[in-house]
């Protein structure tokens, strides 16, 4: 559970590593639920309505402003997003 | 004068397009109704600054002879999941408090080019992940039939403003039933489109491949106006159809002269089981369905066997598109940043996200992350993936044999606020009629059935049709409606109670 | 950082094999970015522009936005897989690669996964000793950039002991397709010369399909190079390391060699290789570890919702098939045959990474003989003093403009010289350069017969000499005239009138 905290990057307390961990066991009921009928001749549907080489053409487009990038900046310096040190210490 | 934010939406835009009424003394009226009563229905996060500006341009516009579209100078309230250059979107999150968009979401858009006015941003649960809009960071909205019951989820703000005569129209999302499972207990009508009928493009996603936009109002013609104004293909969202949609108004006029009804096929699934769904419920829904056969329709039961897998595939394909999805929120480049003294940016993202998420939203995000990680992604994700072919092979078996398939919108009408909050599988539970039209992609679209007979509140009944077949939803959810409205000699909402009366 | 202890070249080979690996990122130059209509850095139209500047919703990962593929990235992605010899996926997807940076806007990487939409293919390289090697590739795949960390405050302006960070956007999402090459066997004591001809061939391939400017000083092309080494007769693989921040072809061998002599010390005192990654520093020639492969290279990927397969027309393929450049190999054997260069002569050209350059150079007029040498010569002396691409100093339409100026004696070998730094340094082309510093050949025989009656004067016993039939003696006559027209005249002009001065 912490390493998922982790993976997902989420500060979670004691507390909530208990709580979360006895829902794990929903999700493991859902597979087993799942499992009863996903067999392997059934194919996986990841689009519910199917299409296929949709794309854009190579044509530019305006980009935002610098204003507008940094509209919501929770901390900003020289025209970039400022965030604190990235690893600690030397490794 | 007539109350203004009692007429239809169609009945407004006929006032405005005869100039009887302006679009702004229709948004004052409106303005004026969330002022009066949205203290206690709590349907809006934030009431524009900038509607009546946005009305008085429309009157001038038309004074100036311009040809304005069909709904132009009507009022709508916008599901706070939905970007917005003018207005705070925080798609119901502390995360994203105070969040200004440098863009409009397309269907905002294509609202404003058709010249309906923006009130406000609708209240709905935190990232549209919940039922009861109890999981709004922003505190919950109350169901105007009774204000200590749910408004319904996710979309519970737009549901309440258009029952409680805010709005008469509103924007909301359906990842799992958060357009329809709203309007079942607020009395008001909710469509679900095809999956890509609608862009996404501006819509905060939640899950990628469930989410879809819609229209949520007090009438089957309103929601085919409004529909009108947002289907359609969009350069921006892939997952876009490239289709020519016909006129879903045009489908609902026509449905309202009833004939559709002679000769409809209208499929009853078998599994449904009757336990698990509140007597008035199903009493109600029984007779819509009779109703409906003394007008000739015939009700033909079918078997959809897999559609009882389809919670649980739900629910391992939602968090984890979810855990992906909201993994932008991490304090770098909008939205909260909770500083860590001697931290490093990892911290920092740790600590924000903790923060800024409420438990369900963090609880979903641990689920689908662990649905997703290291070498469960076929058993998981992909297993829950080929039961949504199962569910499709059962929908298109059923529409052979059928036209449109019926069923509650909902096993229950609305619950108290904080009665099942808690309680979280027993409000998965609540989605089971619901969800398999998002797993399949076909539209659906729920109306009012009546009252339940024993708690007196709001059922809807649930018209799902194949892909693409929207149309069809309008004209049967018309020639209902119709039918319905005959009997109770006005809508529904006419029955709620008035509301600052209440208390 | 603490110096490695490092097992001699050849002795390490003798007790271990090398294996190789490589994963190049090739930037394409496309006119937008992978999955949005913002410019893309990497099209020479937008190389100067400013932080941030170069952004749409998808590229920071605004909430709502959403990916759109660019069909040109798609089509050159095709192309470079059909160049490498692989097979095209008649059906591909992108899967999303989870992982939190703060260079990333969404917070996951769109890239392919078991999916991608070229594999099994092969690349001929060939050594300086002419020796052709196949190396074997595994699959690219299509996916998109991250955007770019500064980071500020400590010493080194490196990650490590930074106090904080900036992050410019302008390279998230530019188009990326990875080449990943299967694991390269029987390299041996060559295994840091093929690491070198391999990326050097990647670089010929995506620009003689004119679908990335490859600079890898720019970014263009990045190479992480996989190394492991096994002992003699061990059949199992060695623990590899991956090394990142290779910025040059000569970097790239040099980095080899370094983690073979490194990996070799380690093993023979007993020691294990750590699996990780690995940053080479140019300027120290040594590798430092990076991050540990660890839980967080978990990246849970899955089929990307927002967008939808990838499934080429056959027409298409056989269309981009039919289209593509002659082979890098079998082009320097057709360049070879046409320029007349001995086999040393052609190594030269080759093995500098100028093939491109002369030939160009050629076709804008030059000889053969002269194109190269120019690019093997002044213009590869100074790359090399200053650490750069030679192809990054001059253009070869400059090149021949300037060997045109010598033949038609405006310009000595030595002014030549001094025109071709100014072209280096921005002044222009060689003409304007040639007119701003005023560094044409004298060819007015009036001045220069003054300054060599002058000279003869100066020197009568020379004068003596040559009359006397001693026509060597001229050459002290030469460089007093030379050094008194600052160079600028012809040395071959200026024997012969001294020769007909000292007759008169
Ligand atoms: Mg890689
Ligand atoms: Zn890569």
């Amino acid at each position: 559970m912490r390493h998922l905290g982790v993976l997902a990057r989420i500060r979670l307390d004691d507390a909530e590593v208990e709580r979360l961990t006895g829902q794990l066991d929903a999700i493991v009921d859902n597979i087993a639920k799942v499992s009863e009928v996903a067999t392997p001749d059934v194919p996986a549907t990841s689009h519910p309505v199917p299409l296929e080489n949709v794309y854009r053409a190579d044509v530019v487009g305006t980009p935002l402003t610098v204003a507008e990038v940094l509209q919501n900046a929770p901390d900003a310096a020289d025209d970039r997003f400022r965030v604190t040190a990235i690893l600690g210490e030397e490794q | 004068m007539t109350d203004l934010t009692r007429l239809s939406a169609a009945d407004l835009a006929a006032k405005l397009a005869s100039r009887e009424v302006s679009s702004v003394e229709a948004t004052q009226a409106h303005l004026d109704r969330i002022a009066a009563v949205d203290g206690d229905v709590h349907a809006f996060l934030h009431v524009s600054e900038h509607a009546l500006q946005a009305a008085a341009d429309i009157d001038r516009r038309r004074a100036a002879g311009e040809e304005l579209g069909p709904v132009a100078g009507v009022p709508l309230a916008i599901k706070d999941v939905l970007v917005t250059t003018d207005m705070p979107s925080t798609s119901g999150s502390r995360i994203l408090e105070g969040y200004m968009s440098p863009y409009d979401a397309t269907v905002v858009a294509r609202s404003r080019a058709a010249g309906l006015v923006p009130l406000g941003k609708t209240n709905m649960d935190e990232f549209a992940m919940g039922s009861s809009t109890e999981h709004s960071a922003y505190g919950p909205t109350h169901n105007p039939w009774d204000l200590d019951r749910i408004p319904g989820g996710s979309g519970g703000g737009s549901a309440a403003a258009v029952a409680a005569f805010e709005a008469p129209l509103a924007l909301g999302s359906d990842t799992g039933g958060s357009i329809r499972q709203p309007a079942h207990v607020t009395g008001t009508v909710g469509i679900k489109p095809t999956y890509g009928g609608v862009s996404r493009y501006g819509a905060i996603a939640l899950a990628s491949s469930l989410d879809q936009v819609g229209p949520v109002t007090r009438s089957v013609l309103d929601g085919g106006l409004l529909h009108d104004v947002i289907a359609g293909h969009d350069p921006h969202d892939s997952t876009s159809l490239d289709e020519a949609w016909p006129s879903f108004a045009a489908a609902a006029r026509e449905g309202a002269r009833g004939e559709v009804l002679k000769g409809l096929k209208v499929g009853v699934i078998t599994e449904l089981p009757d336990s698990g769904f509140q007597p008035g419920v199903s009493a109600s829904f029984r007779a819509s369905l009779d109703a409906m056969a003394a007008q000739g329709a015939e009700i033909v039961e079918i078997s959809a066997p897999h559609f009882e897998y389809g919670v649980a595939a739900y629910y391992l394909i939602l968090p984890a598109e979810a855990s992906s999805n909201l993994a932008k929120f991490d304090s770098v480049r909008f939205g909260m940043r909770v500083n860590v003294p001697g931290g490093t940016v990892e911290d920092v993202m740790a600590a924000t996200r903790d923060a800024g998420f409420g438990d369900e939203v963090k609880r979903r995000i641990i689920l689908g992350t662990y649905a997703l990680s290291a070498g469960y992604y076929d058993a998981y994700y992909g297993s829950a993936q080929k039961v949504r072919t199962l569910i499709q092979r059962d929908f298109t078996e059923a529409f052979e044999k059928v036209d449109v398939i019926a069923t509650p919108t909902a096993p229950t009408t609305a619950f108290r606020l904080g009665e099942k909050i808690d309680d979280p599988l027993q409000m998965y539970l609540n989605d089971v009629t619901t969800i398999p039209a998002n797993l399949a992609g076909v539209p659906g679209i729920s109306i009012p059935s009546g009252l339940s007979a024993d708690d007196g509140l709001p059922v809807g009944i649930q018209f799902l049709a194949p892909v693409r077949e929207d149309a069809r939803l309008y004209r049967v959810g018309a020639a209902l409606e119709a039918l319905l409205e005959d009997s109770w000699g006005g809508p529904l909402l006419d029955r709620a109670p008035k509301l600052g009366e209440v208390r | 950082m603490a110096k490695d202890k490092l097992m001699d070249f050849d002795a390490a080979l003798e007790l271990f094999e090398p294996v190789l690996g490589f994963e190049v990122h090739v930037e394409l130059n496309t006119k937008t970015k992978m999955f949005s209509s913002a410019p893309n850095p990497a099209d020479p139209a937008n190389h100067t522009a400013g932080p941030n500047t170069l952004v749409r919703p998808v590229d920071m990962g605004l909430p709502g936005s959403l990916p759109v593929v660019n069909e040109q990235a798609v089509r050159y992605s095709i192309s470079l897989g059909l160049a490498l010899g692989c097979s095209i996926a008649p059906w591909s997807r992108f899967a999303r690669k989870n992982y939190f940076y703060p260079d990333l806007g969404k917070n996951y990487q769109i890239s392919q996964y078991d999916e991608p939409i070229a594999f099994e293919g092969e690349v001929q390289i060939e050594l300086s000793d002419g020796t052709i090697i196949d190396v074997p590739i595994e699959r690219a795949h299509m996916e998109e950039d991250a955007g770019k960390l500064t980071h500020m405050g400590g010493s080194t302006g490196r990650i490590q002991g930074a106090e904080y960070s900036l992050v410019d956007y302008n390279r998230a999402g530019v188009p990326l397709v990875e080449i990943v090459t299967k694991p390269i066997l029987g390299a041996e004591h060559r295994a840091p010369e093929i690491a070198k001809a391999y990326v050097s061939t990647i670089r010929d391939i995506v620009r003689s399909l004119g679908i990335s400017e490859a600079r890898m000083e720019r970014g263009n092309l990045r190479c992480d190079a996989n190394v492991s080494i096994r002992p003699r007769g061990q059949e199992k693989l060695g623990t590899r390391t991956e090394t990142k921040n290779v910025n040059s072809m000569r970097s790239v061998e040099r980095a080899v060699r370094y983690e073979i002599q490194r990996q070799a010390a380690i093993l023979a005192a007993g020691g294990t290789i750590t699996q990780e990654t690995r940053h080479w520093h140019e300027d120290t020639g040594m590798t430092s570890p990076g991050r540990p492969k660890s839980d967080a290279d978990d990246y849970r990927y899955f089929p990307e919702p927002d967008l939808l397969p990838v499934v080429p027309a056959p027409a298409l393929i056989e269309q981009l098939r039919a289209e593509l450049p002659e082979p890098p190999v079998a082009r320097r054997r057709r360049l070879k045959g046409e320029w007349g260069f001995t086999d040393l002569e052609f190594q030269d050209v080759a093995n500098g990474g100028i093939l491109a350059e002369v030939e160009a150079t050629i076709a804008a007029g030059a000889s053969p003989a002269s194109a190269r040498k120019w690019w093997t010569g002044e213009i590869a002396r100074v790359a090399n003093a200053e650490g750069r691409e030679a192809s990054d100093l001059v253009s070869p339409a400059d090149v021949a403009a300037l060997q045109l100026l010598v033949e038609a004696g405006t310009l000595t070998d030595k002014l030549a010289r001094q025109v071709l730094e100014g072209v280096i340094a921005g002044e222009g082309t060689p003409q304007q350069v040639v007119d701003a510093r005023g560094l044409a050949v004298v060819s007015d025989d009036g001045a220069l017969i003054a300054a060599i009656d002058e000279a003869l004067a100066a020197q009568p016993d020379v004068l003596a000499k040559i009359q006397d039939g001693k026509v060597q003696a001229a050459g002290a006559v030469i460089g007093a005239v030379m050094k008194a027209m600052k160079g600028q005249a012809d040395a071959a002009r200026v024997r012969e009138l001294i020769l007909e001065r000292a007759a008169q």
